[in-house]
Parts: C-alpha cells; sequence; structure tokens
C-alpha cells in the first residue's frame, strides 16, 4: 500500500496514546524554554543599560553603588583567576585518580568500591559544607600550620586567599573529572590496551601514550563542567578568599580577591537604593553569564580541536 | 596429504615417517600446564611441543580453551583478574610461568594478533614505530627501514608506502589486520600468535592473511587458533585439537584430518559436532 509520506509518518506516532507522549514531552521542553528565555530576556534587558567597556575594565572605589563609578574588572579577575588556578589543581588529581580506578584498582575490591562511595558522597555535599571546610582544613589548619613552621610573625598562608579558595573549588569539583575521566578511559577498546602490552609496553606505558591520548576529548568535556560548575559557586569561596572589598587586583596567590558572584549577592542585598542599583547588579550578572559561557566556550573549542586532530592522525 | 614441497622444512629429515612433533626443536614446550579462572578449571594438563618455524593451529569447539591457552605463551592471561595457572610453559629454555620472569621481554619475543584487528588511532607509521621505540629504537632512517621491511613482510607496502602518515583507521579490515600483522613483526619476534586473525574477514582478505602466514613461517613460529578447519588444513604444519580444556590429540595437521587417532577429533573435523 502506498501512502503520502505524512500519514505514515502520523501512523508512526501511534494513535492517542503516543500523541499523549509527545504532547507531554514537548510541553516539558516549551516550559524549560520559556523559562530560559524569560531569565535571558531579563538580564538582558536590565542590564545592557549599564553594561559598558568601562565598566568591566576599571576598578571600581569602594562605593559600589554609585551607579555613576560602579565597575566589576577585580571581580572578574578574582573569578577567572580562581576558576583557572582550581582547573590547574583539579586536573591532574582527578585525571589520575580516574586512571587508578578504572586502569589499576581490583574493582572487585572493597577498597575500591569504599573510594567511590566517598567520590560519590563529595558530590552529594552542599557547597556551603564545603566553604566550612576549606575554611577548616585549608585556612585553619593547612594555612596556619605551614605559618607557624615557617614561623612569619604575621599571617600569611592563615588567612582566606586566592589559593584556598581555589583548592576548596577543586576538591568541591573533583568528583566531576573522576566521573568524566572515568566514562571516557571506559568508552577506550581493551583491544587497544592488549595491542600495546602484546607490543612488550608496560602497563605505564601503555596508560602514557596509548589510553590518555584516547581520553583527552573526555576529560576535557569534565574540565568543563568542573569550570561551569565553579564559576558561578559563591559559597565555597566565602570564607575561605572572597573579599567584600580589595583596593588591588590579586597579585599573589595569598592575596583575597573580589569575585562576580559574591558581588552580585552583596549588590542585591546590601544595596542602600535598590531600584538605582538594579542596573549595576543586572550587569554584573550579565558579565558573570558571559565569563562562564567564554571559558566554557574556549574549552569546547580546544576539545573540538584536539578531536579533529586525532581524526586526521598525528 | 603433506606439506607443500616447497616449504623449506627443518625437520626434512624425519617429516615422512610417523615423525611426531614432538621429535622438532620445540620452540614451545608444556608441560601438565593447568589454568583455572577462579575454581574454574579452563586448561587441563596440556603438554604440547610446539616445534619451531612451523605453523600450528589450535582447533576445536567454542569454548575449549584454545584462546586460553594461547594466551598463556605471552602471559596476556595476567591481565584477567583471578586466574591460575600451574604446570610448565618453557619458551627458550626458561619457565615463562615463573614469577621471576620479565613479561615485558617475554611479549617482545613472543608476538600477537589478536581476533579483531586493532590498530592504533594513530597514522600507520606511528602504528609501525610504537613497538620499536618501546625499544629504544629512535634513530629515524632504522625506523623507516624497518617499517619498510616489516611491512613488506606484512604484503602491505605497496598499498600504503605511499599514504605512511594517514591514519590507520582509513584502511579496510584486511589492511588493518596486515598492519597488525606488520606492527607485530616490527619488533623482531621469534614466535607469532595469531588469535582467529582473519575470522572478521572477507574470503579475498581472509586469503591474503593465508598467503601471508605461509610466508612467515620460513622465519616465525606461529600458533594460530582458528574455527575454520580448511583454514587450518591449508596453513598449519602441526594441528592440535583441543576439548573442554584438554589436549585431545596433537598431531601433524594431515594426520589429524584423515586419520585421526581419537573418535572425538574425528567427529569434530567432520563436522559431526562443534
Amino acid at each position: 500500500m502506498i501512502l503520502p509520506a505524512g500519514t505514515r509518518f502520523l501512523s508512526r506516532w501511534g494513535g492517542p496514546t503516543g500523541m499523549l507522549g509527545i504532547v507531554l514531552t514537548g510541553l516539558a521542553t516549551l516550559v524549560l524554554l520559556t523559562l530560559l528565555g524569560a531569565l535571558l530576556t531579563s538580564v538582558l534587558s536590565g542590564g545592557i543599560p549599564a553594561f559598558s567597556w568601562r565598566f568591566v575594565s576599571t576598578i571600581p572605589r569602594k562605593d559600589f553603588f554609585d551607579v555613576e563609578s560602579a565597575a566589576i574588572l577585580p571581580m572578574i579577575v578574582g573569578t577567572t583567576l580562581r576558576v583557572l588556578i582550581m582547573t590547574v589543581f583539579v586536573m591532574p588529581f582527578g585525571v589520575v585518580t580516574a586512571v587508578y580506578l578504572s586502569e589499576y584498582a581490583d574493582p572487585a575490591s572493597p577498597f575500591t568500591r569504599w573510594i567511590r562511595s566517598a567520590i560519590s558522597n563529595i558530590a552529594g555535599v552542599p557547597s556551603i559544607v564545603f566553604g566550612l571546610f576549606g575554611l577548616g582544613f585549608f585556612v585553619n589548619f593547612l594555612g596556619r600550620g605551614l605559618d607557624a613552621v615557617s614561623g612569619v610573625g604575621t599571617p600569611e598562608l592563615g588567612r582566606p586567599s586566592l589559593l584556598w579558595a581555589s583548592l576548596t573549588l577543586a576538591v568541591m569539583t573533583l568528583p566531576v573529572v573522576i566521573v568524566a575521566t572515568e566514562e571516557s578511559l571506559r568508552s577506550i577498546p581493551p583491544g587497544l590496551r592488549e595491542a600495546s602490552l602484546a607490543l612488550g609496553s608496560t602497563k605505564l606505558q601503555t596508560v602514557w601514550r596509548i589510553v590518555l591520548p584516547q581520553a583527552l576529548p573526555g576529560i576535557l568535556t569534565g574540565g568543563i563542567l568542573a569550570v561551569g560548575r565553579a564559576a558561578g559557586e559563591v559559597a565555597p569561596i566565602l570564607f575561605t578568599g572572597a573579599a567584600y572589598y580589595t583596593a588591588e587586583l590579586p597579585g599573589r596567590l595569598t592575596d583575597q580577591f573580589m569575585d562576580l558572584g559574591y558581588h552580585i549577592y552583596v549588590l542585591a542585598t546590601q544595596s542602600p537604593n535598590v531600584d538605582q542599583t538594579a542596573p549595576i547588579l543586572y550587569a554584573t550578572i550579565l558579565a558573570l553569564l558571559f565569563l562562564t559561557l567564554s571559558l566554557n566556550a574556549g574549552a569546547i573549542l580546544l576539545r573540538s580541536r584536539l578531536r579533529r586532530n586525532q581524526r586526521d592522525a598525528a | 596429504m603433506d606439506a607443500p614441497p616447497a616449504r623449506p622444512l627443518p625437520t626434512a629429515g624425519v617429516e615422512e615417517t610417523e615423525a611426531s612433533p614432538s621429535l622438532v626443536t620445540p620452540a614451545i614446550q608444556t608441560e601438565d600446564l593447568c589454568l583455572f579462572y577462579g575454581e574454574t578449571p579452563a586448561l587441563r594438563n596440556v603438554s604440547l611441543s610446539i616445534p619451531e618455524r612451523q605453523v600450528t593451529a589450535l582447533i576445536g569447539p567454542s569454548g575449549c580453551g584454545k584462546s586460553t591457552l594461547l594466551r598463556c605463551f605471552n602471559r596476556m592471561n595476567d591481565l584477567i583478574p583471578a586466574v591460575r595457572v600451574t604446570g610448565r610453559c618453557r619458551i627458550g629454555g626458561q619457565d615463562i610461568l615463573d614469577d621471576g620472569v620479565d613479561v615485558i621481554e617475554l611479549r617482545k619475543r613472543v608476538g600477537m594478533v589478536f581476533q579483531r584487528s586493532n590498530p592504533f588511532p594513530m597514522s600507520i607509521r606511528a602504528n609501525m614505530v610504537y613497538g620499536l621505540r618501546l625499544q629504544g629504537i629512535r634513530n629515524r632512517s632504522e625506523q623507516d627501514q624497518i617499517v619498510e621491511e616489516s611491512l613488506r613482510a606484512a604484503a602491505l607496502w605497496d598499498e600504503v608506502k605511499d599514504r605512511l602518515e594517514r591514519n590507520a583507521l582509513e584502511l579496510s579490515g584486511g589492511q588493518q589486520q596486515r598492519l597488525c600483522i606488520a606492527r607485530a613483526i616490527a619488533i623482531r619476534p621469534r614466535i607469532l600468535l595469531m588469535d582467529e586473525p582473519a575470522s572478521a574477514l572477507d574470503p579475498i582478505a581472509t586469503m591474503r592473511i593465508e598467503e601471508l602466514i605461509l610466508d612467515l613461517r620460513r622465519d616465525y613460529t606461529i600458533v594460530i587458533v582458528t574455527h575454520n578447519m580448511q583454514q587450518a588444513t591449508r596453513i598449519s604444519d602441526q594441528t592440535a585439537f583441543l576439548y573442554l580444556g584438554e589436549v585431545v590429540e596433537f598431531d601433524r595437521t594431515a594426520r589429524i584430518f584423515t586419520h585421526p587417532r581419537e573418535q572425538r577429533t574425528e567427529d569434530y573435523v567432520t563436522g559431526r559436532f562443534g
């Protein structure tokens, strides 16, 4: 029987129940898109009037709420730095842990299962708890301990700083990197490992020359997810490094820093005149969205270039 | 029905008589080799003497342990947790099952080609020099020479000489498998293990692999697992028939397929079971 294309397609919808499925899933998608659209519209329409080159490129005076002189360069720098430093720490640790779990550890051993459940538990900890953990462990225990050992009079490491905030974020995003890396390691055909071992390579050589290069795009996906998660977080850095105000841009790892997310919180809650300062708030939100987006875009670009290189053979 | 006359057999003096394979210089000699997955025995008291520079086929129904036996010879079974091996397996005068054996060195002497061709997703040349670099051969012209020799030996040189920098995955299935063979012989092993190397290939590619195996037997001891009994008759000098982890019969291929001593062998090679 020959039917016009449209009817055949329709018949595949499977009658009223099939129709119901399409309507429900379609509606859910629509609701989501509408919410996203509303959010972006409100941020854009509220933020663009106050958004200018001066706004993103100058250091503000202490009064953030003066619409004329408000600026966010230090916050952009601070957020970028803490995300990049976090990446430097979380990637090696996460990747090495994932390699251990997937290439070396005996999957059946209770120890391995214990490590895995520990990782999922880290993933489930609320971020404010990480903030308190960072304060207690990094700043007070590690920082003060190091200060005491080195014997400096004024606390150098034993106070909130860019380093401790980044490390706290690194601990928080560790599970994301581990899980993504493990997944990408699992997707590499076992035949490649066997081929390498059968040619007389050690396990380490196999991991280093065959497995990791193949897994690199997946590892970068882990990095992208970690950056995305960390860029907008405020709670973990609240006690570990973010400052309400610093006069200068952070120059050293031990400096405190201003942060876009925290600044948004400050603008939203401390403003003497909410209506008047709303444009600065929106413009700052816009900057944070843009920054997160461009950090992600950078990593995605890097990944796609890697994939292309791999396809074209090295 | 005997081996084709053109083949330079090291056993020429004895081959026409009732020569059992064990009279020839053994490249691999196993004694009471048993292997267990956990508590399940997969190989039972395998005692084989695989002669040098000949092709030895391992045949038998699925799950009879022929691949497992093959993987004993380069200790690939080490990769599987909970595998226990007892008995002896001598290669080059050394019991390779000893704890002190350098498995890495062993695998450089005993190469392997797998059922599914597994070229690295890199250039053809990078595939070829992978093993060489592991051996510390870094000189480019020396590498080039070995790459060419090995690709020629694997009858692949003419097809790939102009695209050595292209990705190996662009090759056809048969070419990929010949690349894997070339890669394995580039590091000059003494023994080549092949685990159903042609089972995923079309008849023409299979034929080329078989021709290649007959060529290579001049320089290498080849042990090949195959499901294809015609293939075993075409390319092998000796055949071992395995069943339920036991070597039922091991003899010259012609004999196994025409006058087997054991009923079970006859039943299998005539297709009555398996």
